[in-house]
């Protein structure tokens, strides 16, 4: 029983790894249905397109290994938005395990995308992976993508020009859209909580 | 809210971070690891390591500290310097940096930019550009960690600006070349102008050589981030009593 970092193809699994190891977990990054379905807890990280990162779970049969996980599972960044009905990058529909569609942040001088930077968190609601944090603390975010801070399974928001999800969670299902892995004490307290899960 | 960056910059050269003045003379301020760690506890936002010698002498960087510094290190951070191609950014990226940075071999081939954007996302993928402010306008340098072929890009700098956003960058880092190493200040009119064309982030770099600089960069240009090396690595200034001023002045920072 292990700690399993889905293979994602994105470039953030090497410093996830790490982040995790500096922990103590036992880590495997794997692609194979078989070690994800027996895995203790699973994380799924992502940076790059939703639409290539779909096809690459597509094509290795993990939709159906996702969407039937009785294990905890924390989607990172893409990730998360994975988690969600439908993403605009791409136009691609995406795993659909919450409520809610993935939209373009739009970019001006005023208000640069991607969103990129330390930022805080509003938590709507308690939640395990948030236990121990204060309300000054602040974790790494770089996306260009956004799920509205008002959709029903948002446990936390940031605010970049309007409300935006940091933080979500359905039932044994949660994903963080800011890099835990690179967020310093705050991201390791949060990745310690999910491990404790 | 989101906190304003501060990001040291560790100009590597053969395994050393070196600063030299105006781009020439560089001299030896410490061991990459060492420097990297000391940063990150003094409450760095982010870091740079720029191999100033590896793109204008064809070589790439040697990538085995990447690896090293990504297994301790928590914070984001940038590798720029010898990028060339898909292959090189994704040894980089895949050792455990959260972006590259490109510059000279940007301007020889801006097609790499729409590549590395498309393969990794732009989130990825920072555009460095060293700006001379001249008669005819703020003009573009190239090579300029190499004296022998430093020069005119032969670009202007905002229509540069707008190709590399147009080309998928996803942060800008813009070297202010007459104020770089001399610690008089940011380019604040140059960066003021930059700004109102850049839709990404964009980072100051070039003249920090106080607590002042810093705040009135942040105020006056609207930069995201404010990069320094010299001032940073000489113990001239803390970033913890840096942070505390900027928040005195009512600067979002991350404490």
């Amino acid at each position: 029983m292990s700690t399993v970092v889905i293979d994602s193809g994105g470039a953030n699994l090497a410093s996830l790894r790490y982040a995790l190891q500096r922990l103590g977990a036992d880590v495997t990054v794997s692609l194979d249905p078989t070690v994800i379905r027996q895995a203790e807890r699973v994380l799924l990280p992502g940076v790059g397109a939703a639409g290539a990162a779909m096809q690459r779970l597509r094509s290795a049969g993990l939709v159906p290994v996702l969407r039937e996980l009785e294990k905890p599972l924390l989607g990172i960044c893409l990730g998360m938005q994975l988690l969600f009905e439908h993403s605009a990058e791409d136009d691609t529909d995406t795993l659909g395990l919450m409520t809610g569609r993935v939209e373009r942040l739009p970019a001006s001088p005023e208000l640069p995308a991607p969103h990129m930077g330390w930022n805080t968190l509003n938590a709507l609601r308690a939640d395990p992976l948030l236990a121990g944090l204060q309300p000054t603390d602040r974790c790494y975010f770089v996306h260009g993508y956004f799920a509205s801070g008002h959709l029903p399974d948002v446990v936390a928001t940031s605010e970049y020009g309007q409300s935006i999800a940091a933080v979500v969670r359905r039932a044994h299902i949660a994903g963080v859209q800011f890099h835990p892995e690179r967020s310093g004490a705050v991201g390791a307290a949060i990745l310690r909580n999910f491990l404790n899960s | 809210m989101l906190a304003k960056r501060i990001i040291p910059c560790l100009d590597v050269r053969d395994g050393q971070v070196v600063k030299g003045v105006r781009f020439r003379d560089h001299r030896i301020v410490g061991d990459i690891l060492e420097l990297a760690i000391r940063y990150r506890d003094a409450g760095a936002d982010e870091l740079v390591f720029y191999d100033i010698t590896a793109s204008p002498e064809g070589r790439s960087v040697d990538r085995s500290w990447v690896e090293r510094i990504a297994r301790v290190l928590d914070i984001p951070f940038c590798v720029a310097g010898g990028i060339r191609s898909v292959v090189d950014a994704e040894a980089i990226l895949n050792a455990g940096a959260e972006k590259v940075s490109i510059n000279s071999p940007a301007l020889e081939n801006p097609a790499l930019i729409d590549a590395l954007a498309r393969r990794f996302g732009s989130q990825c993928v920072v555009v460095g550009i060293d700006s001379e402010t001249t008669a005819e306008g703020y003009r573009v340098h190239r090579y300029t960690g190499d004296p022998t072929r430093a020069g005119d890009a032969g670009r202007d700098t905002l229509s540069w600006l707008r190709e590399a956003q147009d080309r998928g960058a996803g942060e800008i880092v813009l070297n202010c070349m007459a104020s770089d190493g001399v610690r008089r200040g940011y380019d604040l009119t140059q960066l003021r102008t930059v700004r109102a064309e850049c839709r990404v982030p964009l980072v100051a770099s070039g003249g920090a050589g106080s607590t002042a600089h810093f705040i009135e960069v942040f105020h006056e240009a609207r930069v995201d981030a404010a990069l320094a090396a010299s001032v940073f690595h000489s113990g001239e200034l803390a970033i913890p009593d840096l942070k505390n001023a900027l928040r005195l002045a009512q600067i979002e920072v991350r404490l």
